[in-house]
């Protein structure tokens, strides 16, 4: 409490602290997965880890330094493609994985320059562009076999049910580090700055944030993510065809999982991701009319709730449960001035 | 040598004719339309469509498809631009990225995976060539294509700088509200303005089928030519989108020779190239900007 | 030609309380200054009369239909016209261009680029000129020459007189004289007091957003509209 002014700056209430606690607890109780569940569900938990993974790395990008791709593909793709081509200079499959990342991660630096001077639909588009230009220049490489694609055949070196528990401890831990990394960035003086560029990017910059920098850090640790995220998906699927990684439909996922949970919101995304691995379980069999259902719901959610399930939770009850900002508690200075008034 | 460079530049006219509505809404609305591409596919299977079933040439096709087209934009500026874009810039994008995935899985949903074509609709036009000086012949279709481009950017010309629904386009993308105080109705303009970019997509779509092939999920990648083209020459500019659509066509062409993917990495890698060079050279950016 | 009225109107601008319960009639024919310090409320009102802010309580009537509901463009067509503060050209279209948008709700009636031009002669060079390399003496004749293309029976002016030259302003309202005489009713904006007092038959005062003072011209003191303008004498009223 201040002394003089009778407002609290806070950033910690029970609800965050509970909340956080929980999902330390079912982080925790994940890592037993394999000792407890058959393989089928430890594939699928597996799948939902991805989905995590790639939403709050397009949340990251599109809510929280306002870049939308439509071409974060690009990062998918070539994660799953270095995995490939690293593990047959004869890296070891799961080295190769993160070893993957850490170069699109690298590749996604020198390449932030040109795309981070265009604009809203323009950076949109390009990214797109990026992608299929990427995608162009895999199919060049003699491992990949064109369309056809190739395997991640060192893998098969492993035993199934150990490579399948490596495999989800693996992607585990990826989103685990991916999101904790994601939650101590947007607390620390970068997050401060990220959410003043989000509010309004001149005001920021007029105060000494240094937007573009900003957006860099942002802009290649959601590439480095990415690339995580298609190398697991390499990894449990085994086969890379490139069109199925640098397929668009990809950016129709990612928008629809951080849409409808809620863009801009920690928590929505990973809400998002959940849902949308509900709903492809269920649906996923419909084909074309589940991609149809899933424009549609974004399209809708654009237009009707364009903050998401979250952020629609979050406005009306001002529930917060993984505390990336500061709230400013002036409830009682509210009910001071009423009182007199 | 000769041959394949006019090929390149006739092939531009078409780049430039499907830029020409996506550069004509940026710089009028400020949106970059993400369904462009699936619209255009669309009024490409509508003509598909009244050939095949009823008939009806695509040129007489035109006379209905283009309407609908008009329609289809005046709907969706009132019904989802108009809409989205007050929840913010970026709100469009994702709008009409969400209506790009309808359209293209409807299309597929109704007409499968088999690519189709227009051509078979429309004569001897799909083989006619005149013949240049030299021996060099060029297809009559293709000359059709970049004229209607060139008749289509500066009609998009005069209509802005002559008219008066012209200029309260103009007005209205400069600022809306004092256009709403000279009497303005900005919503309408803006739905006007998007019911035009739509006809110069139907013409686009037209042109795409009586050319080429397409398929149900070609919209994405008509999407990125008409944004390359528009981007190499400069968005906003209408000549600038002619010349955009001849540089990337060229680059194509000249990919096209060294190997079979070279058609696309090419394009795909003049428009970054042309992107660095804006950056780097600031001097080029000067005179974007002067333009 | 046509009367406003003003029915215990609220404007906000978010939190802000601009306009408070004001009332305030204007007869045909009529000229009103509207006076009062910055942040009193006077811009917001007269943008609330072109549609351009919407209400939060209260009616604004013209020629006694209730026109609040009705969006800003439309009443251009129903002849009120606002000179906006700060011109707001098209800075990218030319003299001509900006004023023939005047006309785009197609209200007939005497004015033409023509007539403009010859009301305002600084603009006939500059005819083809882009509005943003204007001077401000022209850019502000502009402004109000696109106003008047729409033909209006009611004509909103929001300080013209800012940031030009004095000679530019004598020139400016010398133009508008023959205007204030033909039975337009207008309603002005004016940071010079004694101008004010000079053009306009009847003088309101506004102060935080409430009309402090209002009168005709003749029978007004200088002194009691500064006071009223600054607050001094909360208890001065209407005389009329």
């Amino acid at each position: 409490m201040n002394a003089g002014l009778d407002f609290r700056v806070e950033r910690w209430t029970l609800a965050s602290r509970s909340a956080v606690a929980g999902v330390v607890a079912i982080a925790l109780a994940l890592i037993a997965g394999p000792f407890v569940l058959g393989p089928g569900a430890m594939d699928r938990l597996t799948i939902l880890f991805v989905y995590v993974i790639l939403a709050a790395m397009w949340n990251a990008l599109a809510g929280y330094a306002g870049l939308v791709s439509v071409g974060q593909q690009v990062f998918l793709g070539l994660g799953a493609y270095f995995t490939i081509r690293l593990a047959d200079w004869g890296l070891n499959p799961f080295v190769s994985m993160v070893a993957a990342a850490a170069i699109v991660g690298i590749i996604a630096v020198p390449l932030s320059f040109p795309m981070l001077r265009l604009k809203n639909g323009e950076f949109a588009i390009g990214m797109w562009v990026l992608a299929e230009l990427a995608h162009l220049l895999v199919n060049l490489d003699q491992l990949v076999k064109g369309e056809t694609g190739t395997s991640l055949i060192s893998l098969n070196a492993f035993d199934a049910p150990l490579r399948r528990a490596t495999i989800y401890w693996l992607a585990l831990a990826a989103m685990v580090a991916l999101l904790g990394a994601l939650f101590v960035l947007l607390r620390s003086r970068v997050g401060a700055a990220i959410q003043a560029i989000r509010d309004n990017e001149e005001a920021a910059a007029s105060v000494g944030v240094r937007v573009l920098t900003t957006k860099r850090m942002i802009f290649v640790f959601a590439a480095f993510g990415a690339a995580m995220a298609g190398a697991l998906w390499l990894a449990t699927a085994l086969t890379f065809q490139p069109k199925a990684y640098f397929s668009v439909n990809w950016t129709a996922y990612m928008i629809f999982m951080v849409l409808v949970g809620g863009i801009g919101t920690f928590e929505g995304a990973i809400l998002g991701a959940v849902l949308f691995f509900l709903i492809e379980t269920w649906f996923g069999a419909a084909g074309v009319w589940y991609l149809i259902g899933l424009g549609a719901t974004a399209l809708l959610f654009a237009l009707v709730l364009p903050k998401g399930i979250w952020g629609a939770i979050e406005s009306r009850t001002g529930l917060r449960l993984l505390p990336v900002g500061y709230r400013l508690d002036i409830r009682s200075l509210l009910t001071k001035k009423n009182g007199t008034t | 040598m000769i041959n394949s460079l006019i090929q390149g530049i006739l092939l531009g006219g078409y780049y430039a004719l499907i830029a020409s509505g996506l550069s004509f809404m940026f710089s009028v609305m400020r949106i970059i339309n993400l369904a462009h591409g699936s619209l255009a596919v669309l009024a490409g299977y509508l003509l598909f469509v009244l050939a095949q079933r009823f008939g009806i040439s695509p040129f007489y096709g035109l006379l209905i498809v283009l309407p609908v087209m008009a329609a289809i934009g005046f709907l969706l500026q009132r019904f989802v631009l108009d809409r989205s874009l007050r929840a913010g810039p970026l709100v469009p994008i994702l709008a009409t990225f969400g209506l790009a995935i309808v359209v293209d899985n409807l299309l597929f949903q109704q007409f499968g995976a088999d690519t189709r074509s227009l051509a078979p609709y429309i004569g001897t036009l799909s083989y006619d060539s005149f013949e240049l000086p030299g021996g060099i012949y060029v297809g009559a279709l293709a000359v059709y294509i970049f004229v209607t481009a060139v008749v289509v950017l500066g009609g998009l010309q005069l209509l802005l700088s002559f008219t008066a629904i012209g200029r309260a386009i103009r007005a209205t993308a400069e600022d809306p509200e004092t256009a709403g105080l000279v009497g303005i109705d900005s919503r309408l303009v803006n739905a006007v303005a998007a019911a035009i970019a739509l006809v110069t997509v139907g013409l686009a779509g037209a042109a795409l089928g009586m050319r080429a092939t397409f398929d149900a999920y070609a919209g994405g990648t008509q999407l990125l030519f008409a944004f390359e083209a528009a981007v190499i020459g400069g968005a906003g500019s209408v000549w600038g989108t002619l010349i955009g659509g001849i540089v990337l066509a060229l680059a194509q062409s000249f990919g096209a020779q060294i190997s079979p993917l070279g058609f696309l990495i090419a394009g795909h890698a003049v428009f970054l190239i042309v992107l660095f060079a804006r950056i780097f050279l600031p001097r080029l950016i000067l005179m974007r900007r002067r333009a | 030609m046509s009367t406003i009225a003003v029915e215990n109107v609220n404007l906000h601008h978010g939190l802000l309380h601009a306009v408070r319960d004001l009332s305030l009639s204007v007869a045909s024919g009529e000229v009103v200054a509207l006076v009062g310090a910055n942040g009193a409320g006077k811009t917001t009102l007269l943008r609330a009369i072109a549609g351009a802010h919407r209400p939060t309580s209260g009616k604004i009537l013209l020629d006694g239909a209730d026109i609040t509901a009705v969006p800003g463009h439309q009443r251009v067509g129903r002849g009120i016209a606002l000179v906006p503060e700060g011109r707001r050209l098209f800075a990218q279209m030319t003299v001509e261009e900006n004023l023939l948008l005047g006309r785009m709700a197609g209200r007939p009636g005497p004015w033409t680029v023509d007539k403009v031009l010859e009301t305002f002669p600084n603009l006939v060079a500059r005819r083809t000129a882009r509005a943003a390399t204007l001077s401000g003496g022209e850019q502000q004749a502009t402004a109000i020459g696109r106003a008047l293309m729409s033909n209006p029976s009611v004509l909103l002016l929001d300080e013209v007189s800012l940031g030009l030259s004095p000679i530019a302003v004598d020139r400016v309202y010398e133009s508008l004289g023959a205007l204030m005489r033909s039975g337009t009713t207008i309603i002005l904006v004016e940071q010079d007091l004694s101008r004010a007092m000079r053009v306009a038959g009847r003088v309101i005062c506004m102060l935080e957003g409430r009309v402090a003072l209002e009168g005709p011209t003749a029978s007004l003191e200088r002194e009691r509209v500064t006071q009223a303008y600054f607050g001094l004498g909360h208890q001065a009223r209407a005389l009329a």
